[in-house]
């Protein structure tokens, strides 16, 4: 039987020395009737052979094409380096870091991670992990909510819906009120922000580059908010910082992002790993772990998990959130690959991704009855108006082998078509999107 | 021992990685933003060579107590070996490069597993409905109250209790709280580790919304009173929440929804040998029975004659808590070691947990106080209280037990036990690693009977020795460019 380390003789010897006969014995407390009587209608147990062979046939069934898609998910390069150390048994099958004499790798590791994703956004505070961008924002809601005791919080139709459909189930049963900002030409409605923007807001989301790619005026949302006590919420693409003004350079209070794209493949949606950072004001109100530097008895470095009073494990329903296990394994990912591509190479994935998406964006362009949907400037993903329906565009690339984008009739645009480029895009594809698009639209 | 940060092997000019030459026309970066958007001066990254990057974090990683290494019996955390074949398959390019907004059409693959997974965690919990989507055991425990607040509301009234045992993990209060129920009412254990029926009973009104169990309880206790509590909440048609963190012990042998539990989590990372990546990310399912399915987080994965799909359309969904569906990296280790386990290996795994935490149990009963003389299953909480009062505490011998290169157990919790060590040795621990274990708790047991001074010091083998945690929190340093 697979993964048992008994035999029966061995079973047999524990059983002597408790003093009983067989399992029964020891479980005389649970009652006959409470039994689960027969056999589970599971199918019989396979060699690893066999399993490998069953499970591989499904990897099989599915397919991977050339993708443009991207919405939170994105086909970035995961370095050779990042599989190897993230696969190394010392992290992945230990728990999480509750003796630390015996963990200073994943505390180290943490606290490398924290650093680098601050040293990234220019924000002071960065948790080792929540589970992935959507739930992050919700709990970065509830932060702010807590900490400013008001309850309206302000969400633009331009962040992603995946992330808004998460927020609105966390908030459904709370006093949480949440105001929807319009956009106007695929970027936030000042006017409409300016005017629900009142003294009661907790807090205001932008997410930049936005859902369509697009980037917002963020400078202007914390101008508005000078003389008012909202905290600004920024979600933002890590990539995209390798060049783009940081978070913490526009003044923004928490910023949230979704950690995939530092090193960890798509795997059709997680595991994925929430980024949660903040300002030094809010450190003791965030919520997850955090490792910090201290020494031990002889005054040597170490590290330990730090601010644990914030959580659940101590102060139970008075916590800051109920966070437990995380994606502690992500954040090693992530700290591997920021550390491989470090200073130039985090510049230069940035670059990659801007010049290949414009590139694309401006040949688009020139295909008739197709228009880039906003001239706000965008970084890697990009929003497109055709002639026809978004759907029939993503159906017909399929015979191509290519995943054209997100068709954005969900939110409210049928004939626009969200196109992501990443640094792994060749020319030569670039170029066959153009002419399938051409030749689908002819 | 390795003391370097990657910081301080940074040296200007070195590169790590190298990336493609752009094939496309570049532009300058003004041709595209307005200066204002952009970064002044570039992310002060570590600049260092591949090699020396996999150096340092394989030499970090070997500072890590791992159960790859060694034995580690904590409590409630069911931290079994994790299967290699689990791992292979979980990083097939056929799986990792999906993107999570593919056409259906082009996952078929991935829906399948996620489907037959689906009812392979149906037949086990024993329920009818099931959502995979939560990312570890607290997200389960979300989405379960979260249906509990909707069925109250679909009945069109308000319910701001949950009641939640003394011995339960701390994520069940905060959930509740999470949730948006307004009140927590912890409620205490009896003298045989249950729930204590007397005082439950006190706090069952019409404002009760669930209770949360954790069966067997955290201190490896089944909760036979489970008919009764039934019969309590059906009283006020309040719900029955079940946290799944103990499942190893049940497997095969007790399904909870023929228990008469409404919802529970399943820690696809504990019993289900996903690995805790030194903290995540896990994967914590929900099944439900009839009265709640209809609530489930949205998408589904249902099968039909055009094979399998991600359903959208249920409208009493509580909507999604996650933005896609769910860890499904971890799906594939769990339908890996389902497959191989097969029905007749699933109540094996109880079977041989439960004879092992006992052999542990009778065998440490010799020198330690057990905490609840009632009979355990997989899991039991000793009490170090007869080695403090010789001077050394739990937390002395968890350190000490460090030096004998075992993990220490969960101390300190459940929290009603004094100077508690909660031990759960699982059934992939070889006889030879229990006998090593509790004869290295005897020979610590000696050292405290001989000089309990001794262990304050503990442990004097690991990288670093007792860590200032007051100390870290007072100044704070989490941030290598901050301080």
């Amino acid at each position: 039987m697979a993964y048992l380390s008994n035999s029966e003789q061995d079973i047999k010897a524990m059983l002597d020395v408790i003093g009983v006969k067989d399992l029964d014995a020891l479980i005389p407390n649970i009652a006959d009737n409470l039994k689960f009587k027969g056999e589970l209608s599971i199918p019989a147990a396979k060699s690893e052979f066999e399993t490998d062979k069953l499970v591989s046939g499904l990897a099989s069934k599915n397919h991977n094409f050339v993708s443009f898609l991207g919405g939170g998910s994105y086909d970035h390069y995961v370095p050779a380096a990042v599989e190897e150390i993230v696969s190394r048994p010392e992290f992945y099958t230990s728990y999480t870091p509750y003796q630390p004499e015996v963990s200073q790798g994943t505390l180290q590791a943490m606290y490398e991670f924290q650093s680098m994703i601050c040293e990234l956004n220019g924000m002071d505070v960065t948790n080792a992990s929540m589970y992935e961008a959507g739930s992050a924002l919700a709990e970065a809601i509830l932060l702010a909510v807590s900490h400013t005791r008001m309850n309206k919080v302000l969400l633009p139709s331009t962040l992603n819906p995946r992330y808004k459909a998460v927020v609105q189930t966390y908030v459904e049963n709370s006093e949480i009120e949440l105001v929807e900002i319009a956009e106007t030409g695929f970027i936030m409605d000042e006017n409409d922000l300016e005017g629900k923007f009142t003294d009661d807001v907790a807090a205001v989301i932008v997410q930049h580059p936005n859902y369509y790619g697009f980037l917002e005026n963020i400078e202007n949302i914390v101008e508005l908010n000078e003389n008012k006590k909202a905290l600004i919420i920024q979600v933002y693409d890590p990539i995209s910082l390798g060049i783009l003004k940081t978070p913490g350079g526009f003044g923004v209070d928490i910023a949230i992002a979704e950690g995939q794209v530092l090193g960890n493949p798509q795997n059709y949606g997680g595991p994925y790993v929430g980024l949660f950072s903040v300002t030094e004001k809010l450190v003791r109100k965030m919520p997850g772990r955090l490792a910090g530097i201290t020494t031990d008895t002889e005054g040597k470095r170490g590290f330990v998990l730090t601010l644990q009073t914030r959580e659940q494990h101590i102060r139970r329903e008075k916590a800051t959130s109920n966070i437990c296990s995380n994606s502690g394994l992500l954040t090693i990912s992530a700290g591997a690959y920021l550390s491989l591509l470090g200073k130039q190479g985090m510049e230069r994935v940035a670059q990659l991704c801007v010049q290949k998406a414009h590139y694309l964006a401006e040949r688009l362009s020139t295909i008739k009855g197709v228009s880039l949907a906003s001239e706000a400037p965008f970084f890697k993903e990009f929003t497109i108006k055709l002639p026809i329906n978004a759907a029939e565009v993503i159906k017909k690339s399929l015979h191509h082998n290519m995943f054209a984008g997100i068709n954005l009739a969900k939110s409210g645009h049928p004939n626009h078509l969200l196109i992501a480029v990443t640094e792994k895009r060749t020319r030569e594809e670039l170029d066959l999107f153009v002419s399938v698009l051409a030749d689908i639209l002819k | 021992m390795y003391t370097k940060l990657i910081f301080e092997l940074s040296k200007e000019g070195r590169v790590g990685h190298v990336l493609p030459t752009p094939d496309v026309p570049e532009h300058d970066l003004n041709d595209f933003f307005p200066e204002t958007m952009l970064r002044s001066q570039p992310a002060n990254l570590p600049q260092v060579a591949e090699n020396e990057v996999v150096r340092h974090f394989v030499n970090i990683s070997l500072l890590n107590h791992h159960v790859d290494k060694a034995f580690y019996p904590l409590g409630s955390c069911t931290m079994k070996y994790n299967p290699k074949i689990n791992e292979r398959l979980a990083s097939l390019p056929g799986f990792t490069a999906l993107h999570p907004d593919q056409p259906e059409n082009t996952t078929q693959g991935a829906l399948e597993l996620m489907y037959n997974l689906q009812e392979y965690l149906l037949e086990i919990s024993g329920f009818s409905g099931i959502t995979l989507q939560p990312a570890a055991g607290a997200h389960g425990e979300l989405v379960g109250l979260l249906l509990i607040q909707k069925y109250h509301k679909m009945k069109k009234r308000t319910r701001s209790t949950i009641l939640v045992p003394d011995s339960a993990h701390g994520t069940n209060p905060a959930s509740a709280r999470i949730a948006g129920f307004k009140k927590v009412v912890s409620i205490p254990s009896d003298s045989e580790g249950r729930v204590d029926m007397e005082i439950l009973k006190s706090h069952v009104n019409e404002d009760v919304a669930a209770i949360m169990l954790t069966n067997p309880s955290t201190l490896g206790i089944f909760e036979n009173q489970i008919v009764e509590i039934r019969a309590l909440m059906d009283s006020v048609d309040a719900l029955m929440y079940m946290d799944g963190a103990n499942m190893n012990a049940l497997f095969g042998i007790v399904r909870p929804g023929d228990l008469g539990f409404d919802v529970m989590h399943l820690n696809l990372h504990k019993s289900f040998s996903t690995p805790h990546g030194g903290g995540g990310p896990g994967s914590g399912p929900v099944a439900v029975n009839d009265k709640l399915k209809e609530f489930l987080p949205v998408p589904i994965v249902v099968k039909s004659t055009n094979g399998f799909s991600l359903k959208e359309d249920y409208p009493n969904s509580i909507g999604t808590v996650h933005s896609f569906a769910g860890n499904f990296g971890m799906y594939v280790r769990a339908f890996t070691y389902l497959t191989m386990l097969g029905k007749e290996g699933i109540p094996q795994i109880a079977r041989h947990s439960i004879i092992s935490a006992n052999y542990l149990r009778k065998r440490l009963s010799a020198a330690y106080e057990l905490g609840y003389n009632a009979p355990t299953m997989h899991e039991f909480v000793l009490s170090a209280e007869k080695q403090k009062k010789m001077g050394a505490k739990a937390l002395d011998i968890a350190k000490r037990l460090l030096d004998y290169g075992v993990h220490p157990p969960t101390i300190y919790f459940p929290l009603i036990v004094k100077e508690a060590m909660m031990i759960e040795p699982t059934e992939t621990e070889s006889k030879e690693m229990l006998d090593f274990f509790v004869d290295a708790m005897l020979a610590i047991n000696k050292e405290i009977e001989e000089d309990a001074e001794s262990l304050h010091k503990a442990p004097f083998t690991t990288p670093v020795k007792r860590l200032d945690e007051a100390g870290a929190a007072r100044n704070l340093d989490v941030n290598f460019f901050k301080n």
